[in-house]
């Protein structure tokens, strides 16, 4: 008995519509027994993990603040795996984001600096963010050096970096030597949506990327030219694409994105610059992404699904002591089920029974 | 002992996992396969790893173990890029997502526990030598067998048949196919030897380098071994001298921050990471004639019955 793939004639839009879901269907009956083994109640388990966060409004909330940077990177990297460019840097990207944004603010800490400083914050962000991406992009573009190898090495760069400055020159004077910066001035901080509530400006701002992606994939030339270029090369080069270009575009885009998910997270729900400012968003991303499988709406749906397991896995490890690395592994476990259900789009899966030999030989 | 050849035990030292985990990694490559859950498989190898050690005693025990972990975790890269033809990229970085978190889970109890690094090899005579001595005679068993391994990978590439049919299905997988190589199958086992590679490198950490685990360990050397299977060339003799230079770089940041040099520690820590990114360029850029990767490299295949 053996599998046997073929090729489907037509993409079956049912499938690609499930498949997501059957992903999520088959992590959690893994998970389930993975929780058993490691001695707790499944079902319980799994009400800590998925139910008990929608239940209260803070968690709710929580569950959009975690969300916010997931999505907006996860746009970004998806505009870059449709284009076949292997961004998995986002994580420095966020980092170096966060990095250009805050030298802002402290140095403009404790002046009486206008309403100005926040808006400019952002845009350094995503600039800082922009650039970093841009190191592997035009490494691979001029010299044919690996992105997804130099994206990835600049990811322990950027956590050095950053981690350079809350020790050293951007150290609060006053914060008991602790490695962090000075807590944000009112004037540098992303305002929040509800009175004495978590939820802040970034969610809208991750909404209007999430529109911006479905507008430029959707209804532009140069959506177009990211879809064929990823898609079919050959055909991208006979349409006369410039892939070179593309790369550096969607590198440029995704690490914008990153780095403004990065000043967001550190300027609204941290409040400064500090070492541990994100959980592997930036990683986590690449899962959101292709749960989403890279269309905008899919991202905000899978962002949101990811948020709830950060959420549901903080509380499983307080009320039933299950580990934080359970949640890794249920996103990595996600990753895979999602990746094998893609494939199911693209095949048709058959078991054989007969022996390989005869139907080789009738080929 | 002489602080050069300290220096020169460390570097060979921090080199041997790098070795150890490119060399596997070289012959997935090599039969088409891009495993980028290298740094995963190793996570795990170090976890299972001291885990073994940490429960019989036995460095050969951890040893094994690590390898059976890197193994296992490298069947289910297989599963999915071979048998669901599933992108290699994709799959990959799944590998590592899902072994950070398995590591922290099974490393967990492990954490603040020490064991016996591996024993060093005594020959009374040669290994007193001074200088040269413990260099060449004093290492622990894991320096000697990935100088073996790079050899035998050596002689089965480019002086074994089966080495020839493992190049032929990298190079070109439908023409070795239309030939009646087991193209699958012969990807199956490069994989599987890819895995146990990186779990036996990954076990070398505690085992060895460190006596004890702490999550996160491998610090990004499975992706350094990547990144050195490009810098060979795909040959498993530039490999060796990729590793030790990567090792070199390691150990003389390591000694720099120590020196008091005027830089911050941060700085020289990147070194290793930067120097890779470098690397990488410069070897990519001289290699625009006449390449050696691996035709096929990270494509899918699938056999048309």
């Amino acid at each position: 008995m053996h599998l046997v793939l073929e090729r489907r004639t037509e993409q079956s839009r049912t499938i690609a519509l499930v498949s997501p879901l059957i992903a999520i269907g088959l992590t959690l009956v893994t998970m389930s027994i993975l929780v058993a083994i490691l001695g707790t109640n499944p079902i319980s388990a799994l009400g800590v993990y998925f139910i008990d966060p929608l239940t209260d409004g803070y968690s709710l909330q929580e569950i959009a603040v975690k969300a916010t940077p997931l999505v907006m990177i996860a746009i970004g990297l998806s505009l870059c795996y449709l284009a076949n460019a292997w961004n998995i840097g986002a994580e420095g990207q966020f980092l170096i984001g966060a990095v250009a944004g805050s030298w802002l603010a402290v140095k403009t800490h404790g002046t009486d600096a206008g309403p100005w400083v926040l808006p400019a914050m952002l845009l350094l962000g995503a600039a800082g963010g922009a650039l970093y991406s841009l190191i592997p992009a035009i490494c691979k573009v001029r010299f044919a050096a690996s992105e997804i190898l130099t994206s990835l090495m600049l990811v322990y760069v950027a956590d050095l970096v950053l981690d350079y400055l809350v020790r050293g020159p951007w150290r609060d004077p006053a914060g008991f030597n602790f490695p962090t910066t000075a807590a944000f001035d009112p004037v540098a901080t992303v305002p929040v949506l509800i009175e004495a509530g978590r939820l802040h400006l970034g969610a809208v701002i991750a909404l209007v990327v999430v529109a911006a992606g479905m507008v430029l994939l959707g209804k532009t030339i140069k959506g177009f030219e990211i879809r064929v270029v990823g898609a079919a090369p050959r055909a991208a080069r006979f349409g006369g694409f410039n892939s070179n270009q593309l790369v550096l575009l969607t590198f440029a885009i995704s690490g914008a994105l990153a780095g403004l998910a990065g000043i967001i997270e550190v300027a609204g729900p941290v409040g400064n610059l500090r070492p541990g400012i994100s959980p592997g968003y930036g990683f986590t991303a690449i899962i959101v992404a292709f749960l989403g499988r890279l269309n905008p709406v899919g991202i905000l749906i899978a962002g949101l699904f990811l948020a709830l397991t950060f959420i549901g896995g903080e509380q499983a490890q307080i009320a039933m002591k299950i580990p934080l690395d359970v949640t890794k592994v249920f996103q990595g476990i996600l990753l895979f089920y999602v990746l094998a259900c893609d494939s199911l789009i693209l095949y048709r899966f058959r078991l054989i029974f007969a022996s390989p030999k005869v139907s080789r030989g009738a080929a | 002992m002489g602080l050069l050849e300290a220096i020169s035990l460390a570097v060979l030292a921090a080199s041997t996992p790098l070795l150890i985990a490119a060399t596997g990694e070289l012959v997935a490559e090599r039969a088409g396969v891009l495993n980028l859950g290298v740094e995963g498989m190793m996570i795990v190898g170090a976890a299972c790893g001291f885990g073994g050690a940490w429960l019989t005693g036995s460095t050969m025990i951890g040893a094994l173990c690590g390898i059976a972990a890197g193994t296992l975790l490298s069947l289910i890269f297989a599963m999915m890029t071979l048998g669901l033809a599933v992108n290699q990229v994709a799959t990959g970085l799944a590998l590592t997502i899902l072994g950070v978190g398995l590591s922290g889970l099974i490393g967990a109890r492990f954490v603040g526990e020490r064991i016996a690094t591996a024993p060093h090899l005594h020959i009374p005579g040669l290994t007193d030598i001074p200088l040269v001595g413990r260099i060449l005679f004093g290492e622990d068993a894991f320096v000697y067998f990935s100088l073996a391994l790079v050899v035998g990978v050596w002689w089965f590439l480019y002086r074994t048949r089966a080495g020839l049919v493992l190049r032929a299905v990298g190079d070109n997988h439908a023409s070795a196919h239309a030939l009646g190589h087991p193209v699958l199958r012969i990807r199956l086992f490069a994989v599987m030897f890819g895995g146990a590679c990186a779990g036996l490198a990954g076990a070398y950490l505690p085992l060895a380098y460190t006596p004890f685990f702490i999550p996160g360990m491998t610090a990004g050397r499975g992706w350094i071994a990547l990144a050195l299977v490009v810098f060979a060339s795909w040959r498993p003799v530039r490999l060796v001298i990729g590793a030790y230079l990567f090792g070199a770089v390691t150990i003389l940041q390591l000694h720099a921050q120590g020196w008091g040099v005027g830089i911050p520690s941060q700085f020289m820590s990147a070194l290793p990471y930067l120097a890779t990114i470098i690397v990488l360029v410069l070897i990519s850029r001289a290699r625009t004639g006449g390449s050696t990767t691996p035709a096929a490299l990270g494509t899918v295949f699938v056999p048309d019955r």
